[in-house]
């Protein structure tokens, strides 16, 4: 499950419980905030910012437009999204650039965040963008640090430098100087992690503040931070005028509501997401698809994005032409499969799928099942495929002996086949185009 | 140095502005619910869990009623009653030698950090110590333990980058017993608890030691960073299921993060809270006090 799923998870019920009415009152609006702002807290929103937020959100929402609409519970939810996307700072932010290079970029944050690891991942993906980037390692206090910087401008292929464990800011100054010097156009300075009240480190970060004159000061945030998050965003911020925020260890199960809550207090970007281990697990931050993720409305367009990668154009205009044809048949449905399990995950897939997150719980999603379908589609001679009419009792036995599967198996697959087919064919007059963008087809 | 004066120590401004909201909420007023609503606020403020918060304040008003208690200043000392005897609930009991301590936890915690000043602190009672370094994965992880096992004057056995972790422990569990070792403490490489395969790595990791040296008491610590939020429920959760956790440490207090999450992890798991880590010298290792917890937050 994604990020955020499970507070999309509870805004749904709670909303579900709204959409069975007609109408709402400002009483019910009022009960469904208090629910709101218990799921909030549990995903780590800090206490204020959950509580200015459920302020923001109830007086929007209780409106007379919004009580006489049709469809209230909807209006409240897209209401509760705008306010999460503006909350979260619109669109997506990008790296500045000096206008003359280097560009520098450092990196601050407590101890653990994940700086060192997220120095190498930054480096590795602007020397993709053709950048030549340099890694300084600044922290001469933790054990190894330095060793491990090292190892990770290795790792991304980019040039490092160290000077020991001298003044951090005469070290990040000589960088820069290298970096001039050998024409290297962007310099990431790695720091040690420090407390946010710890007044004499955080005066040394000033410091090679000074002595660099960084375009961006990237806060490193652990998406596992409790309620002080906003005391840490804010201290660094009030003494660094930070830039931007990193948040790191999204792959984990925490709902990341630190990332509302960094964003409320200094009002800077979110830049970068860390997803994983490897040098390549970095996103950039989107606000928006956060926020429908949060309120499990789907992140539709990285649906969309893992889709392009999984599945050839080909394929899906096959497909596509057979559904318009009304042709749907046994290999469509193939490559259905193959589509999706290249895709990943498939619990992680669907809790994708638009309003499909609040649901998630309640469908089995069998992978093993879908292995078995492919070997009972497979033991389907050509015409079989092509025309499920064929099908009777006598294939049917046949089919399920070369698959090692039942007949009530292949009943079942039968089934879901006949019931995709209707659906995807509801789907393509609802203009399905419109949904999911041109490539995918459920 | 005492429990509460390091929590308070290099953290004054904070701690301070928080003791003067607190002074507004125990002023000796008549309790009513605005009372309740401040508490709130506290509690939800230093990460205790919504729950938990919950079921604090529902025996916060039991008390108050049967007591008949009716000024806030007296409510204070009946929450802190609530609040010591969940964290009582299960206490560190003495380890019995030879012991194997295998640290675990999430990336960053301070899992490495902690050993260095566990083993200081063994050594320094006189005991022996070995530390295998079982994180093999992290870039310099285990040159970064070896200055820590210089520090508190202990052998390392550690292998190259890459290794397998399981076959680094094989050979410390022999190095221990040929040496006669009182601890062995193991470090493993960070890991995200909902990541399946790290999960099994680390059993296979527990496996050798279960079957490699039984007769050592075997203590299984997680490592818990105090500014974490509800996700150190979580933490705890899936590291329980994969190998049985038998202590916590709680690192990082010496920072304005609370570590409340620690009172929801006692009402839910018995495992106590050995050690808190408040500082990055080798002697900012403290045993936990419940009381002195409770009063860095009320």
């Amino acid at each position: 499950m994604g990020v955020f799923s499970g507070l999309g998870e509870k805004l749904n019920h709670i909303f579900s419980k709204l959409t069975k009415k007609g109408k709402l009152t400002e009483l019910e609006i009022k009960n469904a905030m208090r629910e709101v702002r218990v799921a909030l807290l549990e995903a780590d929103v800090n206490f204020m910012v959950a509580k200015d937020f459920i302020a923001k959100v109830t007086e929007k929402a209780i409106g007379e437009d919004i009580l006489k609409s049709l469809t209230p519970g909807q209006q409240v939810i897209k209401i509760v999204r705008d306010e999460l996307v503006e909350l979260m700072g619109g669109t997506n932010a990008k790296l500045g650039v000096a206008s003359t290079p280097p560009t520098v970029i450092l990196m601050c944050g407590l101890q653990g965040a994940g700086k060192t690891t997220m120095c190498s991942k930054l480096a590795f993906n602007l020397k993709k963008q053709g950048k030549k980037p340099l890694l300084v390692a600044c922290d001469i206090y933790r054990p190894a640090a330095i060793e491990q910087l090292k190892i990770g401008a290795k790792n991304a292929d980019v040039q490092f430098f160290s000077e020991g464990t001298i003044n951090p800011a005469k070290i990040a100054k000589d960088a820069v100087d290298y970096a001039k010097k050998y024409a290297l156009d962007t310099v990431i300075i790695d720091t040690a992690g420090r407390l946010h009240i710890d007044e004499t480190l955080m005066a040394e970060l000033v410091e090679i503040k000074k002595a660099t004159n960084p375009t961006e000061i990237l806060l490193t945030i652990d998406a596992m931070l409790g309620q002080d998050a906003v005391n840490v965003a804010k201290e660094f911020d009030e003494k660094l005028e930070i830039t931007g925020t990193i948040i790191t260890k999204l792959d984990g199960d925490t709902r990341g509501g630190v990332a509302l809550s960094v964003k409320a207090v200094t009002g800077k970007p979110i830049k970068f997401c860390g997803v994983g281990e490897k040098i390549g697990d970095l996103e950039p931050f989107y606000p928006d698809r956060m926020a429908s993720r949060i309120l499990g409305m789907g992140d539709v367009l990285t649906l969309i994005e893992k889709a392009q990668e999984a599945v050839s154009e080909e394929e899906m205009k096959k497909v596509e032409e057979n559904i318009r044809k009304n042709t749907f048949t046994f290999d469509d449905f193939l490559v259905q499969f193959e589509q999706i399990k290249k895709m990943g995950n498939l619990t992680d897939l669907i809790s994708m799928i638009p309003g499909v997150a609040g649901k998630i719980k309640d469908v089995d999603i069998d992978e093993k099942k879908l292995t078995k379908y492919k070997a009972i589609i497979q033991s389907m001679t050509k015409e079989e495929r092509q025309n499920p009419d064929l099908i009777k009792a006598s294939q049917k036995k046949r089919i399920a002996q070369g698959s090692a599967s039942t007949i009530q198996e292949v009943n079942q697959l039968m089934k879901q086949f006949e019931q995709s087919k209707q659906m995807i064919k509801n789907l393509s007059g609802r203009n399905m185009q419109k949904m999911f963008g041109r490539k995918i087809n459920f | 140095m005492s429990f509460l004066s390091r929590l308070f120590e290099g953290n004054k401004k904070t701690k301070k502005s928080f003791a003067e909201k607190l002074k507004y909420i125990f002023t000796g007023s008549d309790i009513d619910e605005e009372f309740y609503e401040e508490l709130e606020y506290c509690l939800l403020s230093s990460d205790i869990s919504s729950q938990t918060c919950d079921a604090i304040l529902e025996s916060l008003r039991e008390e108050i009623k049967s007591q008949k208690i009716k000024k806030t200043d007296d409510a204070k000392d009946a929450l802190k009653g609530i609040m010591i005897s969940i964290l009582n609930r299960s206490q560190p009991s003495e380890v019995k030698t030879p012991a194997v301590i295998m640290v675990v936890g999430v990336n960053g915690v301070g899992k490495t950090t902690a050993i260095g000043k566990i083993a200081n602190k063994l050594t320094s009672e006189g005991k022996k110590v070995l530390i295998a370094a079982g994180d093999t994965f992290r870039a310099a992880a285990s040159s970064q333990l070896e200055v820590w096992a210089e520090r508190a004057k202990v052998k390392i056995i550690k292998s190259a980058e890459g290794a397998d972790p399981g076959a680094v422990v094989f050979d410390a569990i022999a190095s221990a017993k040929a040496k006669g070792c009182d601890y062995l403490i193991v470090d493993t490489a960070g890991r995200l608890h909902n990541k399946a395969n790290l999960m099994e790595e680390l059993k296979k990791i527990s496996r050798i030691v279960e079957r490699e040296y039984p007769e050592a008491e075997y203590h299984k610590a997680l490592v818990i960073d105090a500014t974490t939020g509800q996700n150190a429920l979580s933490q705890v959760k899936f590291f329980d299921e994969a190998v049985g956790i038998t202590d916590l440490i709680v690192t990082k207090l010496d920072g304005t993060a609370k570590g409340g999450f620690v009172l929801s992890i006692a009402s839910d798991y018995e495992v106590p809270i050995r050690y808190i880590g408040v500082g990055e010298g080798i002697d900012d290792l403290l045993p936990f006090s419940s009381k002195d917890f409770v009063d860095s937050i009320i």
